[in-house]
């Protein structure tokens, strides 16, 4: 290592709170299958590393496991609880996404030791979400809004909707490009629109179906996010997210400190995550499909599975969900779809 | 002889069954009450010339002569204080929120069971367009595990289901297993702001134990589609019912298959557009049951 780079200052206050959610949307990757004893190791690891904040919930949120999005290996308040067990210094949080999840699975975390719920709506519906960022306060924990889909709408209407989630009682509100649709200038626009007009912090949850988790995560920060999702070994829906143990490794060397020890973050990523993961993340063919027209990443292997039992173009399948501008949760329009490709295949023939 | 009615709330769903109730022979609309005097719905009954008071509940208590039966289209918080008090006024209540504190009904399911029951409740949009194809197939095979997904038009969910949402996925879950026959329900609900809006959609998932007759529970979800559009027009598969080969590893056990049946739901438009599909099948829904109530309550033929 040459002295004329910058060294990483771990003591440093850290630049913006990081939160890893290998064990919520990365677990789209693993089919949301993780193990007790990956939960517990996982979890260690980062715990070690020094990442404040771990998600672990079914990869579509608390109460997600079903037919339409795929049914949990383990039981996910089973998950939480060894994360919450396992965690010294970093907070538990769990996604809920209005519409799958209710309030009595916040009252079910809460009681499971998580501090952190992040409420999730798509960008333009933040008004579902009044009794679970009500409920969470009204629980005594930190609640985060999550604004999905970000891509679809315009910096301005993105920034009325978080207000509403502000005025919910959010402690904080996340710009989320579920789709990994957003460049770095559609991503700079639209968080200085929300670091502008709110009064609460700002976050990034950027993915990697364009390659540009990373850099959309350090222009968010240039903008003045202070939060922002990574998950390890990139792992997550569609390409994955933006990958934690690069990403704080890219920080170091800006000199943007993070708090965490950047080469047990790459240890854990290498020894620990990599060996969990089906397949390695990559931005294949139907990653790239995902985030160049703009559809919701949980849909990448739900596709996959599709196009085989129909004999159809998975391809085919995300650019036709993209034109009917289907939104994250409707994971039933890609039977849908996939059954119209087969009709009209049999009708070619 | 026709049965008084009155709706209370003026919203989306209380205004298209206003219009839809002005049709009926055996249901006489007496008023449309809602609190907002300013409201487009009572606007609307006031061109109809239908009375239209903004003094929501209070309004029947003042009138209880004149009314047999309340439809009430406010929300599931506002029904639990309304039912108590139609409950103490002896006059019956449709219910056409989740709050589900009467038997829930399913016209083309159990129309007839519950005629008598002073309060029954309509569960809601996506529960009247699932739990008819639950049924179906729970005649037809066990059920053991039961899921539906509802899509609707952003521009079709009003205040009062955007607030009620848990309400929705709890109630409509439930109705799934009271009266679809599953063992275990779960229900699901998206909003899509797309513009043009969509169509409603409902998909329903059946898990299928080893041994189900597959042409059974096909032909027997056909059935029910052609019995549920019977009093809503716009109900149709989008495409044809599937079984899809598993294994799936469901809370009711691990099955073999699951049938996936595809719906969509066109609105007659007497509201809003026919994308609010979501509307008319619950408005269509309750007429049936207020028809029903009043062929059972005055024994005269419709």
């Amino acid at each position: 290592m040459t002295t004329t780079q910058e060294q990483p200052d771990v003591a440093a206050k850290p630049a913006f709170r990081l939160t890893d959610s290998t064990l919520r949307d990365g677990s789209h990757a693993v089919a949301h299958q993780y193990t007790e004893q990956q939960v517990i190791d996982i979890v260690a690891g980062l715990d070690r590393a020094g990442v404040p904040v771990i998600e672990v919930s079914h990869g579509d949120g608390l109460g997600g496991s079903s037919f339409n999005y795929g049914f949990s290996g383990t039981d996910e308040m089973t998950l939480i609880a060894r994360a919450v067990e396992t965690a010294k210094q970093a907070k538990i949080a769990c996604l809920l996404l209005p519409g799958i999840g209710t309030v009595d699975d916040l009252k079910a975390i809460h009681e499971a030791g998580v501090s952190i719920a992040r409420i999730a709506t798509h960008c333009t519906e933040a008004d579902i979400a009044e009794q679970h960022i009500g409920m969470a306060k009204q629980l005594g924990m930190e609640a985060v809004g999550f604004l999905m889909m970000s891509h679809m709408t315009s910096p301005e209407e993105l920034l009325k909707q978080a207000r509403l989630m502000q005025d919910y009682g959010a402690d904080l509100v996340y710009c989320v490009d579920s789709a990994g649709a957003l460049t770095t200038k559609t991503v700079r626009d639209r968080i200085e629109a929300l670091v502008e007009g709110l009064d609460v912090p700002v976050g990034l949850h950027a993915h990697e179906n364009l390659s540009l988790s990373v850099a959309n995560s350090l222009s968010a920060l240039e903008c003045g996010a202070l939060h922002i999702d990574a998950c390890t070994a990139g792992s997550g829906a569609g390409a994955g997210n933006c990958p934690t143990e690069v990403f704080v490794a890219v920080c170091d060397r800006m000199g943007v400190p993070t708090g965490v020890d950047t080469m047990t973050m790459v240890d854990v990523a290498e020894e620990v995550v990599r060996p969990a993961m089906n397949r390695p993340q990559m931005v294949d063919r139907a990653a790239l499909i995902l985030g160049y027209a703009g559809v919701y990443g949980s849909f990448m292997l739900h596709s996959e599975r599709a196009a085989a039992r129909y004999g159809v173009s998975q391809a085919e399948i995300l650019l036709e969900l993209g034109r009917r501008k289907v939104v994250g949760g409707q994971e039933d329009m890609i039977i849908d779809v996939a059954l119209e490709l087969a009709a009209q295949k049999a009708r070619q023939k | 002889m026709a049965l008084r009615c009155a709706i209370i709330g003026s919203g989306n769903i209380g205004t298209d069954l206003m219009i839809k109730l002005m049709r009926s022979e055996t249901l006489e609309l007496v008023a449309l009450v809602g609190i907002d005097a300013d409201s487009d719905g009572l606007a609307r009954a006031k061109a109809l010339g239908v009375q239209a008071p903004h003094t929501g509940i209070d309004w029947i208590r003042d009138h209880p002569a004149d009314v047999d039966l309340v439809f009430d289209a406010t929300s599931a918080y506002v029904h639990v204080r309304n039912a108590a008090v139609l409950a103490e006024l002896g006059i019956a209540a449709i219910d056409l929120t989740p709050a589900a504190r009467g038997p829930k009904v399913v016209p083309s399911v159990n129309l007839t069971e519950h005629l008598d029951a002073p309060n029954v409740n309509m569960i809601t949009c996506g529960g009247q367009a699932t739990v008819p194809i639950v049924a179906a197939v729970s005649r037809a095979a066990a059920v053991p595990y039961a899921e539906m997904v509802s899509t609707v038009a952003s521009q079709s969910a009003g205040p009062g289901t955007r607030k009620n949402i848990d309400e929705f996925t709890r109630t409509t879950a439930r109705a799934l297993e009271e009266i679809g026959g599953a063992e275990q329900g779960k229900a699901i609900i998206v909003l899509n702001p797309a513009d043009p809006p969509i169509l409603m959609r409902n998909t329903v998932f059946c898990a299928l134990p080893d041994g189900s007759d597959h042409d059974a529970v096909l032909a027997s979800v056909e059935q029910m589609v052609a019995d549920v559009a019977a009093y809503v027009p716009g109900y149709r598969l989008k495409n044809r019912p599937v079984v899809e080969e598993g294994p799936f590893a469901t809370p009711g056990g691990a099955v073999p298959h699951r049938v996936v049946v595809l719906l969509e739901v066109e609105g007659a438009g007497d509201y809003l557009p026919a994308y609010a599909g979501n509307l008319d099948i619950m408005t269509a829904a309750a007429v049936r049951v207020g028809e029903a109530k009043a062929l059972h309550l005055t024994g005269v033929p419709a």
